[in-house]
Parts: C-alpha cells; structure tokens; sequence
C-alpha cells in the first residue's frame, strides 16, 4: 500500500503509528499514512530546532525564494515527486486526492492550477500583502516608503497550519509564508493529505530548504500541540473547532465561511443579469469552499429567484470520478450526508422555507449513485433571516435565497451576522459604506464579482505578512546604515 | 504452536497456586467476608469444585462495582485481621474509583519485579526519583520499596492525574501544560541538587517532558522504570531512539488491582510492540473475545484484557479491564501467555480520557 511518510524538518520518517485512509467508495484502505506522537512534535518544534528551521531559510534572499516559487509551480503542475517510497506523477495526485476526498478528477485539476497559479503570481501577492514594501525589506528588516523608513520583525520562527479536506484549493493560502522566510509546520487533512505534501516536495525539488517543511498527520492532540508550540498559526476546522482558539493572537481562524451574494434594492429588478454569477458562486468547486456562496439575500423577488436557481442547479447530478463533466463530490462518509439531509429537513419542517429544487428531482436529496451517497445541490427560499436555514452552510452546493423587510434591509449587514465573502450588487452608497465600515464582512466585493473569485493579493481572514511580522519604531545615524538593499554595514 | 515443557510447568504451578489460594479464601478460618459471604449463596463450594485455573469460570465475571465503595473490610481476609493495611484505588478516569486493600503484596509483586531490572541500569544503592500519580495510589509505597529494596531512597514528586483529567474535559490545555511543568519543574530541581539520583520512575508524557529539559544520560541516569499509562509502540521506539541516549527503559504495564506485568526484552523483530507478561501465578492477563468474554482468543488476535490476582490478600478471578490488546505466545524467559500493544478498549474510547499524564 502507498505509504505517506511525516516530515521532520523536510527529513521523511516512517511511523510505527499508521492511519490506513479508505478510498471514498470501496471503502477499502487507500493510502498507509504515519502518525506523528505528540512527544515527537514537542521535540521537533524546540524553539532551538525552529530557529535553525528558519536561518535555513532565512539564508536566501527573497528573491531568490521568489524564483523557486516559479520553479515550484512547474514542478508541482507537471513534475514527478517523492511521496514516501513512491512517485508520484500529476495524474496519480489528482486520482489520489479524489479516491480519498470523493473530489471529481477535473475539480481536482483546477484547484491544482489554482495553487500553481498563486506560486506563479507570487511576486504580485507578497507586494499586495506588503503593500509594496519591496522585498529587500525581507532581507534585513528595514525598508523605506515614501522617504520613510520602517522595520519588521518576525513575531514567530515558523507557521502552523491546521488543514482541512474540503478542498486543495486552500493550500495556496500559506504558500506565501516560503518568500516571507517562516518554515512551515503543516498538519493536514485525514483526508485531504496529498496536497500539502506535493507542495512542499515541489519547493524541495526547486531548492528550497528542507528544513523549511515539516508535515505531521496526527490526531487532536496532535493539532493542538502544534499551535501551541508555534508562534503563529492559521487553523481550519468547523465552528465547534475553531472556537477553542477563539481570541488568541497568535490563531489566525478560518471556519465556515457564511459567504453571501447581497441585491440591494435598486439591482433587485436586474437580478436575472446575476443568474450566471449566483450559480458559479453556489457551485463552482462542487460547493465545497468556504468561498462559495451559501446565501442570496434580497429585498423582493425571493421566490423567483430561488426558483431560477433550482432550475439551474437540478442539471448538476452525479457523475462518475473521471467524468469531466462531473462538478460535485460524493460524501467520503454516507452518515455525514445522512446528518446534513437530517438537519436541512428539520429546517424545513420550520415554517416559512421551501427547498425549490425538491420539484426538480426524481427522488431524495441524498442519493446513491457510482456506489457513493451525492446529496443533490439544494436552494431553500427563506421568507425572513430568522428562519433556522437562512443561515447554513454545508459541504455541497447549497444555498437559502432570503427575503428581507425594509427594517431588515436597514439593519444590514449586522441581519447578515459575519460572513468571510459579500458580493454586494448595488450601487446604494449607504449600505455600501455600512458593509465596508462593518467588522462582520471578511471579504467585500463590490459589483458582479463571484464570491469564490480570489484576487490573491488581497488578504484573506487576516494578512498573512501581517500575521507573520511585526512592525518596530527604527532610527539610525548615518555610520550605522543598515541599507534597504544589503546587510548592516 | 507446541505446548514447551517449561509452558506445561508453568500451568501446573498455575492450577496448584489457584486451588491453594481457593483453599484461603473461601476458608471460614482464612478467607475474606466478602468471599465468605458470596460463597454462603452459592450452591457449590469453590473449595471442592476449583481444580483448575479453568476452573475459575465457575465464578462468572469479576463485577467491578464491587470495589467501588465500602465496607472495605470485607475484603480484608481474617488472616490478615490486625495487620496493618492499606488501601490503593485506581486512578478514577472511570468515574468512583475501584479500591483495593493491600498488606504486603506490593512489597512482593515489586521485590519479584525488582529481579527483573538489571543492576547495571538500576545500580545498588543508587538513589530514585519517582514523577508521577502518588497520592492513594499504589505507585506511591510501591516505587519507595522498590528504592529501598535496592538498597536507594527514592526521592518524590507528585501530579494528580484527577485534576489533569478535569482540566482535559473542560479543554483547559494551557493550563493542563503549566501543571505539567509545574512538575517538571519540580523534577529537574531535585535531579539538579542530588547527584546520588540514578533511577526513574514516571509516566511516558512527564518522560518526554523531562527530556525537553535535561539530557538524562548527562545528569546521571542510567535507569527509567516507566508505566502508569497507555505505552504505544511508536512512543516505545521514540523513548530508545530519541529520547534516552541509551539510558535503560523498562516499560511496565501494572494496577492496583493485578500487580505488574514485566516488559518482554527487546529485540529487533518485535519492532518495539510493547509486549508484557504478567507475575504468574499470582496474576494472570489473558485476552477474551469482547462479545464471548468466556473465550479466549487465539494467539495475534486482539481482544479485551482479563485480569484475575491470586494472592492470599487479594482475589480478584477474571475482571474484565477497559482495555484491549493482541494476544501474546509464550516466551522463553515467561512461559505463559502475555500481552501486545495494550491501549484503550475501542468500545470505550469515547467516554474515557486516558494518558493524559
């Protein structure tokens, strides 16, 4: 069986604690993959052992690291990597991330382009998460903008990061730690293992540091020991998860997302112009980014468009893995899909919601097709936010078309509650100044912009340069210049 | 698999120890109230019916709730009356602990197992420290006189796994963290001022926390006496490999209510399983079928563990523990049945916080 080793320090190791992860429809196991103990991680992630991770990497300019970012990309899109004992060519990573994940081959693929795309365009999101600070600044800590000079310094030696499954898609988030000079400490997915681990052989094979990787697939405990050990963290997990790390500063949290599409009044006549963005926003990706839209909310013509949408999104069935029109996943675990179609029916039986696309199937939402549990993507029309599916979110494509009252519509976008996406189409200058002095909305898109539509320089839950660095008061006299482009003279 | 000749003397000593300690038990003159009393509503006598270890299924299932509250004088045997006793309880990870009454059993089971440890790692004289649950439980006296029994004083320090494990439940980790290092702290202070210190005792997590701190090997150890808690193969490799700069290890497997299981030697094609043997035949481990606890099964297969204790203090046959494992063949140097890779019950695991300490 495929085995997928930890990586201590980019150095591969071979548990005696082994997870055997099933394929999604025979059930059978997959892939062998070694369990880091928690003893082990303390070790590793000694601050000494971190310091040295980081003067490895820190040891190469930015450019430099910039380079193998482009280097990294080439070989993660086309190269034959390590993974444990094996090779592994593009077409086995997109074949292992769907038999472990139920994800489509060609979902797959695009994410694969997604995150090769971020490597490529690297040099543009480090200057977007710097504000064009310029990359010397990364060198020796001291920059100069405008006239004025300005210092950073790192707040940890290295970046954990607690993985989820839904998608490769979100790996391209903490790639950009590699040019800002933070190893990374990667806990992936139990499902989702392959990406993180491709990632990081590519920029080994591209002449990043090794030490700069570590990759330990572990269990709660093991997730935990990591944020604890590391200065800084991202974690990614459910609501019930996220909420552990609740107001620390050294967590950057990334839970369910709650992203929206907002018609203001004076767009609501024009809604069919948005039918297109609503559907790519709803179920692009299979509906499994956090990105993707689980909520239309409207002034007026709730029912009409909820009832566009389902007709829409009825054509999506399920389709084989290596169909390329495929564009949903199975559920990996049918009692996850029987939990999901238990609670959206029990939304449902609340009054004042109707599941539109029910009309447009043959049968159950939850259905068995390919030897795998699909549940079929869902529009529910709620008649005002306070119904108990105006606000859900699950790991297919679905989404609540929620009608508002004026009283509501005055209320936004505290009626929305926080959500990580807005593509707010209107042009009401009030509402648009409430959404962007608001703290609840993540990302604001103004205009038809799909919510799942990443402008990658743009910080996403936080920036991530800011995450990593901290910024100090700097003053020198003339003999004493450290130079923006080289070393303290 | 044939049966050795050392295998068949193994279970004759076996069968005569049990109907000797039937005989103490269930004799009016020897044998503890409680036994005394269950025998009274039995329509057979233990005394004449149990021939055999085999024979002890005629008792059904040890129940534990019977070590759950008091009287505990009633398993006090009469020839024990005005002896000075103690009492030991389990850790509590189950809810109100178990308790078990001792008088010198701990001496006996640690003085057997004291033979077991090599004087090279764990020299005469050579002073202990012991990190780990003290309070009522048996570790407590038992670590002491195994210091003493080796001619060393064995130094203390104690951690509550009661509160460790009220801190896990309400996920206070950090606070779970400066506990353990509270301890540490308190460890690496004594290891520090005593240079007569040469043995350990504690658990794997306070291993692996001390060894974030000081090197073992550089501070005087030469020996670690280690159990308390689940020990799984990968920590086993990654104490040898890693941790203790070829200081000895000795993993354990015991309780309060069995005694101690030795840890097989190591060698190189049990790729550090973690295989323990208890101190027939004044205790026994076998693996049952969970859902036939009456069948034992066959040898590589896994199961739920069964504890029965035969001693003249204590009798204990056939106590169904929280949990699992594979079963274990003989070995030359134990010629009984041992145990592999013990770990939580699977069953249990949702209610059940263990090796946090």
């Amino acid at each position: 069986m495929l085995h997928i080793p930890l990586l201590r320090h980019g150095v591969s190791y071979r548990s005696l604690d082994e997870a055997h992860v099933p394929h999604h429809r025979t059930g059978q196991p997959f892939v062998a993959v070694s369990q880091a103990n928690v003893g082990l991680i303390r070790r590793d992630l000694l601050p000494s052992h971190q310091a040295a991770a980081r003067r490895a990497l820190a040891t190469l300019s930015a450019e430099h690291l910039l380079a193998i970012c482009q280097e990294a990309a080439d070989r993660f899109l086309h190269g034959t990597l390590p993974i444990g004992d094996d090779q592994q060519t593009p077409q086995d990573y997109i074949e292992q991330v769907s038999a472990t994940t139920g994800m489509p081959y060609v979902l797959a693929r695009r994410n694969m382009g997604r995150i090769a795309d971020v490597l490529l365009q690297m040099r543009q999101i480090i200057g977007g998460l710097t504000r064009q600070l310029g990359l010397p600044v990364l060198d020796t800590g001291v920059g100069e903008v405008a006239g004025q000079v300005l210092s950073f310094f790192p707040r940890t030696q290295a970046l954990a990061v607690v993985l989820p499954s839904n998608s490769p898609g979100v790996h391209a988030l903490w790639t950009p730690a590699v040019p800002l000079k933070t190893p990374l400490v990667l806990k992936p997915g139990s499902a989702e293992l392959w990406t993180p681990f491709r990632i990081a052989q590519a920029f080994i094979a591209s002449g990043c540091p090794v030490e700069a990787f570590s990759y330990y697939p572990s269990d709660h405990a093991g997730a935990g020991e990591i944020i604890r050990q590391c200065g800084r963290s991202m974690f990614f997990g459910d609501a019930s998860s996220v909420g552990i790390f609740g107001g620390d500063p050294r967590v950057e949290l990334h839970g369910p997302g709650y992203t929206k599409i907002l018609i203001g009044s004076d767009q609501i006549e024009r809604w069919t112009d948005h039918l297109d963005l609503m559907v790519a926003s709803i179920a692009d990706n299979g509906g499994r980014s956090c990105v993707n839209a689980s909520g239309i909310w409207v002034p007026a013509r709730g029912r009409e468009i909820a009832e566009a949408l389902a007709s829409r999104l009825a054509a999506i069935v399920p389709r084989e893995a290596d169909d390329p029109e495929a564009r949903i996943a199975p559920f990996t675990d049918p009692r996850v899909a029987t939990w999901v179609d238990n609670q959206i029916e029990a939304g449902l039986r609340e009054p004042g919601a109707i599941d539109l696309t029910a009309g447009h199937r043959r049968g159950p939402r939850a259905v068995q097709e390919h030897g795998c549990t699909y549940m079929l993507p869902t529009i529910v029309y709620c008649d005002s936010p306070g119904h108990p599916l105006a606000n859900r979110e699950f790991l297919f494509p679905f989404a609540s078309v929620v009608e508002m009252g004026p009283e509501e519509m005055a209320r936004l976008p505290e009626a929305m509650g926080p959500t990580l996406v807005v593509t707010a189409l209107t042009s009401d200058r009030g509402l648009l100044e409430r959404l962007i002095a608001s703290s609840l909305v993540d990302r604001l898109n103004v205009g038809p912009i799909a919510t799942n539509q990443i402008a990658w320089d743009q910080p996403h839950e936080g920036n991530l340069f800011e995450h990593l660095y901290a910024r100090r008061a700097f003053q020198q006299t003339a003999p004493a210049r450290v130079s923006a482009t080289g070393s303290a003279a | 698999m044939p049966v050795s000749t050392d295998a068949v003397a193994a279970r004759e000593a076996l069968d005569r120890w049990t109907r000797e300690i039937v005989q103490w038990h269930f004799d009016p003159a020897t044998g503890a109230p409680f036994w005394l009393e269950y025998a009274s509503r039995l329509d057979w006598d233990p005394r004449l019916e149990v021939r055999t270890y085999d024979d002890l299924a005629k008792f059904g299932a040890f129940q534990d709730d019977w070590l759950r509250g008091g009287p505990v004088r009633r398993w006090v045997p009469k020839a024990y009356v005005g002896r000075p006793v103690s009492l030991f309880e389990t850790g509590g990870s189950t809810g109100v602990p178990k308790s078990r009454i001792s008088v010198e059993d701990f001496r006996t089971d640690y003085e057997q197992f004291s033979e077991t440890l090599p004087d090279w790692a764990f020299p005469a004289g050579g002073d202990w420290l012991a990190i780990g649950p003290t309070g009522p439980r048996r570790l407590r006296l038992a670590v002491e006189h195994l210091a003493q029994h080796r001619g060393g004083i064995c130094f203390m320090v104690d951690l509550d796994p009661r509160w460790v494990i009220k801190l896990i439940k309400r996920r206070a980790f950090d606070e779970a963290e400066r506990y353990k290092q509270h301890v540490i702290d308190q460890a690496l202070t004594l290891l520090r001022a005593h240079d007569t210190i040469r043995c350990l005792f504690t658990t794997p997590k306070l291993l692996e926390a001390l060894c974030e701190k000081v090197s073992l090997r550089k501070i005087g150890i030469t020996g670690v006496f280690c159990g308390g808690t689940e020990m799984t193969p990968q920590f086993h490799r990654f104490a040898v490999e890693e941790l203790l700069e070829g200081v000895y290890f000795a993993p354990t497997y015991g309780n309060t209510l069995m005694g101690l299981a030795v840890h097989k030697p190591v060698v190189p094609e049990d790729n550090y399983a973690v295989i323990y043997y208890p101190p027939s035949p004044r205790a026994m481990m076998e693996v049952v079928d969970p859902d036939r606890p009456d069948r034992v099964v066959a040898y590589g297969e896994t199961g739920r563990v069964r504890l029965t204790t035969l001693t003249k203090e204590f009798f204990m046959p056939r106590l169904l523990e929280r949990d699992e494992a594979e079963r274990e063949p003989p070995c030359e140097r134990y010629p009984w049945d041992g145990v592999r890779n013990v770990r939580p019950f699977s069953r249990f695991q949702a209610t059940v916080v263990e090796g946090v300490y």
